[in-house]
């Protein structure tokens, strides 16, 4: 890694607008408004970091993350991602978005539904290496027994399909499958909201050693705070739109500025014993 | 010896309204036998919240489905007895013993008994204004006219906090937001004026914000009507805010009830422990998370011996890998613990955090220095055992 790469962040987002377009009833379906599913969000990450993503469900949390992976396309704005070469993901055509993609990995809120059921767990997490041609016969089969084994699975349980696993286990695989490609930057939507409490912390644990190990980049969506305060260095809140505080995690959450920071903190079910209850 | 709090010392003056003794609900599947509840026994009376609380498939649901006899084939409910009380004196009403579509099982589904879900949008039709829906569960109970429901609805949505009931009772649940819909659902539970409120997961679903409000509601009517609440959860902060008795579940056995302040200040049973220490919020930023290992076993294929033990931080072999599982014991203040070895756990913990540095212990949680074994057991008896005993105290230092 360069000495350019070592200062600069991973990404750097400014000005990052998604727009969707509110059509009139009828049959013309003439445009009447816009909705600003995402407005001027600017912010860096890290190489290393975790950024927190709060806000209530509405807020645009889901739209930054799918944005910046480009799922949908930005209605303008930048996104440069300092990868292996710094390219602007708000711009790239498809062909070069296929280049950078394997940079650029997800974690999906639900285990249930985000697993293909038809496939076993081997094929499952070694497909995005197929997909991109980065190993095939006995290097495709080791490096997925050897990822299966760090985040957990045992790989005795390679070839069976996602229903014979716990809520927990399909989350690790889920999790095997984006870092099986090495990826830069992970995006963690809701990656640990549907789990028991129980296990929960054993993902989130497991989510910080691989960062660990790995040397990932964060950006973890949630809207259980705690979790967050947990696991975030930087935490950046949301609210129609638009990110209306950012900081260190700790002075966001014992200082919030701002007044909806305020109101979703107060709402957290949470021991403060100065906090008013309701 | 700690006083008893006035809460704990006059919730044993009410009279239950819903008792459950024993029930036992099992599905009968192609890999056998599941025991989805085995055994489960609890009270609530009428201005009184209990909270089932544990992970998913512990049996929780399967639990309120069986005290409405929602309980369909391959699951049967095999044995136990269901009782909910009446207030005249008549004798109470035996759930188990009614025949299925009696009219006695009319009045309590939806009658005597209101249901609520988590998915608010589950429980809705979409294809029916919230006005005719509401309406429809006034006339199944009521003998009224479809004015006369129509008004009692707009009463209704009105007094969970709809600001434009007129407006509402016009639109479909899709016009609706999280919140409201919720809202709405709890209206239409409660136009029959239940006794008995069973909610399932009722702010899973929603934001911090909206569930903070949900939960007000729930308590403010729980007063006015005086309603018994059934809270079903996993959520330990809701427990705080919301539960008076506690039962905790684990594959469909109570291992642990009592008060919700004995619980959650001293939870004494490996499970409960656990629960509470993998809250994110009670660990240090930067530190490992605690975590129970594992996960939940599947019901069919249930650990031998105390069924929590393949998970427990404190099973010793030749003891709690063999035989029954651990049956309910009874402690002090009307406490009960299914574990084996429920001294030596609290003995455990104790020397652990002796071995602690000293911030951690508050000064009055400190164990008395005299080496008196009689004095140590009863500090432990009254200890708070949790890491955080202050996380219930101010939990609870909330409750209005």
């Amino acid at each position: 890694m360069s000495l350019l790469q070592e200062n600069t962040p991973l990404l750097s987002v400014r000005g990052l607008c998604k727009y969707f377009p509110v059509l009139s009833k009828g049959l013309f379906r003439r445009q009447i408004g816009v909705v600003k599913a995402c407005h001027d969000v600017s912010f860096d990450l890290a190489r290393g970091e975790t950024l927190g993503i709060v806000g209530e469900s509405g807020s645009g949390k889901s739209t930054l993350a799918r944005t910046l992976l480009r799922v949908t396309r930005p209605s303008s704005g930048s996104a440069m991602f300092y990868g292996e070469d710094p390219v602007d993901l708000a711009t790239l055509s498809a062909a070069e978005l296929e280049l950078v993609r394997p940079q650029l990995q997800m974690i999906f809120q639900d285990p249930f539904s985000s697993l293909n059921p038809r496939m076993t767990v081997e094929q499952i997490v070694a497909e995005p290496l197929i997909i991109h041609r980065r190993a095939r016969g006995a290097e495709l089969e080791d490096r997925v027994i050897g990822m299966l084994r760090r985040v957990g699975i045992r790989p005795e349980y390679r070839s069976r399909y996602p229903h014979a696993f716990s809520g927990g286990q399909r989350q690790r695989v889920g999790i095997a499958r984006a870092l099986i490609l090495e990826p830069k930057l992970v995006v963690a939507d809701e990656a640990v909201s549907a789990l028991d409490v129980s296990v929960q912390a054993q993902v989130v644990n497991l989510l910080r050693d691989l960062q660990e190990e790995f040397g990932l980049t964060y950006l973890f969506i949630a809207h259980d705070l705690s979790v967050v305060r947990h696991v975030a260095q930087r935490v950046a809140v949301m609210t129609r739109g638009e990110i209306v505080e950012m900081g260190e995690t700790a002075q966001v959450f014992d200082e919030p500025q701002h007044d909806y920071t305020r109101r979703l903190l107060g709402s957290v079910l949470e021991p403060d014993p100065d906090r008013p209850g309701y | 010896m700690v006083e008893p709090a006035p809460e704990e010392a006059s919730s044993a003056a009410y009279a239950p309204l819903l008792e459950v003794n024993d029930l036992r609900t099992y599905f009968h599947t192609e890999e056998g036998e599941v025991r989805a509840v085995d055994g489960v026994s609890f009270q609530v009376a009428r201005g009184r919240t209990l909270a089932l609380v544990g992970e998913s498939g512990c049996g929780k649901s399967v639990t309120a489905q069986s005290v409405l006899r929602l309980i369909h084939p391959p699951g049967k409910i095999v044995g136990g007895s269901i009782r909910l009380h009446r207030n005249d004196g008549e004798p109470p009403l035996e759930v188990l013993e009614e025949r299925e579509n009696s009219d006695a099982l009319y009045e309590l589904r939806g009658g005597r008994v209101a249901l609520i879900f988590q998915e608010a949008t589950a429980a809705l039709s979409p294809v029916h204004t919230i006005g005719n829906q509401i309406q429809e569960a006034i006339r199944i109970h009521q003998k009224i006219s479809k004015k006369g429901a129509l008004g009692l609805a707009r009463e209704m949505l009105e007094r969970v906090g709809i600001k434009d009931p007129e407006l509402c009772l016009r639109q479909y649940p899709h016009e609706l937001s999280g919140g409201m819909r919720q809202r709405a659902v709890i209206a239409m539970a409660l136009v029959s004026n239940p006794e008995l409120l069973i909610a399932d997961e009722p702010t899973t679903a929603l934001d911090v914000t909206i569930q903070a409000q949900v939960l007000l509601l729930l308590k403010q009517l729980q007063q006015t009507l005086n309603l018994a609440i059934l809270l079903i959860t996993h959520d330990l902060g809701v427990v705080a805010q919301m539960a008076d008795e506690v039962v905790v579940m684990y594959l469909g056995r109570v291992v642990e009830s009592g008060s919700v302040r004995e619980i959650l200040k001293k939870p004494r049973h490996p499970y409960t422990i656990g629960l509470l220490e993998s809250l994110p919020s009670l660990t240090p930023i930067g530190q490992r998370l605690p975590s129970i290992p594992g996960s939940v076993p599947a019901l069919t294929d249930l650990p031998s011996g105390c069924p929590f033990h393949p998970r427990c931080a404190y099973a010793v072999a030749g003891r709690c890998n063999v035989g029954a599982p651990p049956p309910l014991e009874a402690l002090p203040e009307r406490r009960f613990v299914a574990c084996w070895r429920t001294r030596e756990v609290a003995l455990e913990r104790l020397l652990q955090r002796k071995g602690e540095a000293p911030k951690s212990v508050s000064s009055e949680g400190r164990p008395p220095a005299v080496a008196d074994s009689q004095a140590e057991a009863d500090w432990f008896e009254n200890a708070d055992l949790t890491s955080d005993g202050e996380y219930a105290d101010s939990a609870l230092k909330e409750r209005p």
